[in-house]
């Protein structure tokens, strides 16, 4: 069995913190994990921090995008943090800009974000 | 492209079957662009290179071998990774190479961003196997 990423709900968020490298089915366990418990917590944002992580290739890249449109689905923003900059410009090269998905230099600016993007959102008609 | 391998004493193997082995091949890449002095965004490059090849090789050839090494040129110190499996080998490798094609589950990212982000890229294919094989410079 391999190892799962483990997702932590604080208040109506969800942190999710890619500690280890990842094997393909990590991905594919967390992206269920974290649709699942969207909705079993009655998550309004998910913030996925990335910073360990050394490389992110198109697998990954894909997840990331994927996640983001899903939990939108469900009703929650998805904020990435703490992507390095070597990463960010070998995804660029790569030719994976990531549209959809929003981002923040570190853990506090994407709650921040989110806690933005939340009473936005319930201001709306 | 040269052979890089014969007489390289510091060659490493990695048998690549599954996207654990992935994971595998992609630290002993990693290690021999540190060991090799390669600058981090050289080696960000180079290992997310050498994870889009492993993986391809695991997808699409049933796995294979990776053989890394580090090389030395008139660009100064090196990191050379081959991946070769026996797998159906690709049809139509101009089409394979085009961004945005996939024949799989892919992003169609995997051959033509893995050729963007290193240096040298040569492959050949046949109904026997896909041999892909890949250098990043420190330059």
């Amino acid at each position: 069995m391999t190892d799962r990423v483990p997702v932590l709900k604080i208040g109506e968020i969800l942190l999710v913190s890619i500690q280890i490298d990842l094997e393909d089915e990590m991905v594919l366990d967390l992206q269920e994990d974290l649709s699942q418990k969207i909705v079993s917590a009655g998550a309004k944002g998910v913030v996925i921090d990335i910073s360990a992580l050394e490389i992110v290739d198109s697998f990954v890249g894909r997840m990331l995008a994927t996640i983001a449109s899903i939990s939108r689905m469900l009703g929650a923003e998805t904020v990435v943090v703490g992507m390095r900059p070597a990463v960010a410009m070998t995804l660029v090269e790569l030719g994976l800009s990531l549209q959809g998905v929003r981002t923040a230099l570190n853990l506090e600016r994407g709650l921040k974000l989110l806690r933005r993007l939340s009473t936005a959102h319930s201001a709306r008609p | 492209m040269k052979d890089y391998l014969t007489g390289n004493a510091t060659v490493e193997s990695v048998p690549v079957a599954s996207s654990k082995d992935v994971v595998q091949a992609r630290q002993v890449v990693r290690n021999l662009a540190q060991r090799g002095g390669l600058s981090l965004v050289h080696q960000t490059k180079l290992v997310t290179a050498a994870s889009e090849l492993a993986r391809n090789m695991v997808v699409y050839g049933g796995g294979g071998v990776v053989r890394a090494a580090e090389v030395n040129g008139p660009q100064g110190v090196g990191v050379f990774v081959e991946f070769r499996d026996d797998g159906p080998g690709i049809r139509d490798v101009e089409q394979a190479l085009t961004d945005g094609w996939s024949s799989g589950r892919g992003m169609g990212l995997g051959l033509s961003g893995a050729q963007r982000l290193v240096n040298e890229f040569d492959i050949q294919t046949g109904p026997d196997g896909t041999t892909v094989t890949i250098v990043k410079w420190n330059r």
